[in-house]
């Protein structure tokens, strides 16, 4: 079997909006979307010590490469980086398009995807992917199984849980709460440079500029204004006097 | 005529307020007539009510296959919809189901798709989404350079009120062939959440605790706190979904909506599909060591530190006060 994750480089710590560009400020320091440590455990998991490949696949700037290291560290195979500078700015439908077309090359099984980019949280983006691959998508998935090329997914909706089954090859986003990621081991981290590590750009996949980036997106940021503030929200630090500090505010707000 | 087309769901035989918000916002926008669609198994009969809400027509796609709630069949009858009626505007409330709906038509239609909309207006005759953006720090204005345009609204953005004037609507069938691809997945179960006891929705104080607790044990923390303050305990989906307690408890996009007078949040981030569960709470304490947790930005009171020491001293001063 083939597993194929998708896996986001995102920026570390508060993130900043470009006031011209409107766009996030992608140039400081990056790592491996958490949830998406989730998606790479999982293929890891259902590897076990079969044969299955497992390919991380990312769209981002060459600093991705990190990211996609750290995957290769956790324990997958090979790694896939889909990096140009007509790229920067895509929106759902132009990211969309440049992925799928990576996975159409890689032909895999069984498509991953994290809970969230926790810089955009959209959410939403397998459900495009699995659209133009035409397969089958399951989303928020707490519980993935593999019997005989059927995959299982229990799923938690507004209404309770939902257990759907689906053939493969299938596209399947998974919850943060499916696994534990495990941590890179120093074997790992070593091993991972010397596994293979391929970049492509638009060329190589037969993407014309003009069909992603800011030019390929159908949506655009307008302007950028401030939410309305709320209250005077209060915030202390250390733990020596912290419970009397709260039981002092609760009962200034007559809670208690 | 081009207009607008909101997605209904539902549930049973129930629609969904989340999506007669979005309708009723819609209908008021000024933009002309609103049309919705249904999709499902017995559908028809809730029609009806979309007039209520402000739709003057509603297309209907009833068939047995459709009754499972999966994204892709209603991808295919929604592309059929817009392009037989040539709407230019889509809109969604956000829910598990309707965000992949939304996200495989937007690449069905190769139509621009906004999400996690709190408003939208119309300026100058162009449609202006209203986007919560980075923690919701930012409030972005947001378009779409063509047509269809494609949005999805966060979870409680709009009341579901009926129009005034809102009568009976147009039904028009809606007859689909489905996709090979949006036959494959199959709901072989449904575990529904059973409603028992005392609902945590009508709760004064609520301790909701998340995967900081550290183990599904700790939750006793919470629950001390709980019977300390008299309130109940709430969760985050992170410990529903690794089955630390009960889904009944979840509190969120996918679970309950609070507005207790008292939140305490133990070792939860603040996501936001967990913030638009629980952010009209009148006071909300949060405890989290991480400085940075988004949950800060909308706490009343913040307290940076570990849980494990705070909480038991807490629990011993409160129950100190009461003797
Ligand atoms: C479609 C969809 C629907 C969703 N619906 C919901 C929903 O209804 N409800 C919901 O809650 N989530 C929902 N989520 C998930 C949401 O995005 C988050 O993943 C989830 O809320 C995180 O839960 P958490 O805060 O418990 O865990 P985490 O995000 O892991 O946060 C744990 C926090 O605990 C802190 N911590 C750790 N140890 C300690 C300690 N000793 N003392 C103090 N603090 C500590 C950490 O600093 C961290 O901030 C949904 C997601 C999606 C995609
Ligand atoms: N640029 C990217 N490259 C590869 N995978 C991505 C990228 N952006 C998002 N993803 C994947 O899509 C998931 C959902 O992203 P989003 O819909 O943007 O929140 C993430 O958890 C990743 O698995």
């Amino acid at each position: 079997m083939k597993v194929a994750v998708c896996i986001k480089h995102v920026p570390e710590g508060s993130l900043k909006l470009d006031p011209g560009s409107k766009r996030l400020v992608r140039s400081g320091e990056g790592a491996l979307n958490p949830s998406d440590a989730n998606a790479v455990e999982e293929a890891l998991r259902l590897k076990g010590d079969s044969d299955t490949e497992v390919v991380v696949v990312s769209m981002g700037p060459e600093k991705a490469a990190d990211s996609l290291r750290k995957a290769l560290a956790m324990g997958a195979d090979r790694a896939v980086l889909v990096t140009d500078d007509a790229l920067a700015g895509s929106d759902l439908l132009a990211t969309s398009k440049v992925l799928a077309k990576v996975l159409e090359r890689e032909g895999a099984d069984l498509v991953l995807f994290g809970q969230q980019a926790s810089d955009g949280d959209g959410a939403v983006l397998w459900a495009a992917v699995a659209e133009r691959l035409r397969r089958p998508v399951v989303s928020q998935a707490a519980e993935l199984t593999i019997t005989d090329s059927t995959v299982h997914v229990k799923r938690q909706t507004e209404f309770g849980y939902d257990i759907i089954e689906t053939a493969l090859p299938a596209v399947v986003a998974v919850s943060d709460a499916i696994n534990e990621p495990r941590y890179p081991s120093l074997k790992g981290i070593m091993g991972a440079k010397k596994k293979p590590s391929e970049t492509v750009s638009l060329a190589d996949l037969g993407l014309d500029a003009g069909e992603v980036g800011e030019a390929g997106s159908k949506t655009e940021v307008l302007a950028l204004g401030s939410p309305p503030a709320r209250g005077d929200a209060r915030k202390i630090e250390g733990d020596a006097n912290a419970a009397q500090a709260i039981v002092d505010y609760l009962a200034e707000k007559r809670l208690i | 005529m081009p207009g607008i087309l909101v997605f209904l769901e539902h549930h049973g035989s129930e629609l969904q307020k989340g999506s007669l918000g979005v309708l009723a916002k819609a209908a008021q926008l000024g933009g002309g007539d609103v049309a919705a669609v249904l999709v499902g198994a017995n559908v028809k009969a809730l029609a009806a009510e979309a007039g209520t809400y402000g739709a003057t027509k509603v297309h209907v796609a009833e068939d047995a296959s459709l009754e499972p709630p999966l994204p892709q069949a209603r991808v295919d009858v929604l592309a059929k919809v817009v392009h037989e009626g040539g709407y230019d505007t889509v809109l969604f409330a956000n829910s598990v189901l309707a965000a992949d709906v939304a996200a495989g038509l937007a690449a069905r239609l190769d139509a621009g798709l906004n999400w996690d909309l709190s408003d939208v207006a119309l300026e100058d005759g162009a449609l202006v989404g209203k986007r919560p953006a980075l923690q919701d720090s930012v409030l972005a204005d947001v378009g779409w350079k063509s047509e269809p345009r494609l949005a999805l609204f966060r979870s409680g953005s709009f009341d579901a009120t009926p129009t005034a004037g809102g009568g009976e609507p147009a039904v028009e069938e809606v007859a689909v062939e489905l996709e090979e691809h949006s036959r494959g997945a199959k709901v072989v179960d449904q575990q529904l959440e059973e409603s028992s006891g005392p609902s945590i929705e009508d709760a004064d104080i609520i301790v909701a605790g998340g995967r900081g607790l550290g183990s599904p044990d700790k939750f006793t923390l919470a629950e001390e706190l709980a019977r300390a303050l008299g309130g109940a305990v709430g969760a985050t989906r992170a410990v529903v979904d690794a089955g630390w307690y009960p889904y009944a408890t979840q509190i969120g996009q996918t679970g309950k909506t609070v507005s207790p007078k008292l939140y305490v949040a133990l070792g939860i981030s603040g996501a936001i599909q967990h913030k638009v569960g629980m952010q009209s709470s009148n006071v909300i304490v949060a405890i989290n060591k991480d400085a940075n947790a988004p949950i800060f930005e909308f706490s009343d009171l913040g307290v940076v530190g570990d849980l494990h020491e705070i909480v038991p001293k807490l629990i011993e001063l409160l129950n100190q006060r009461k003797a």
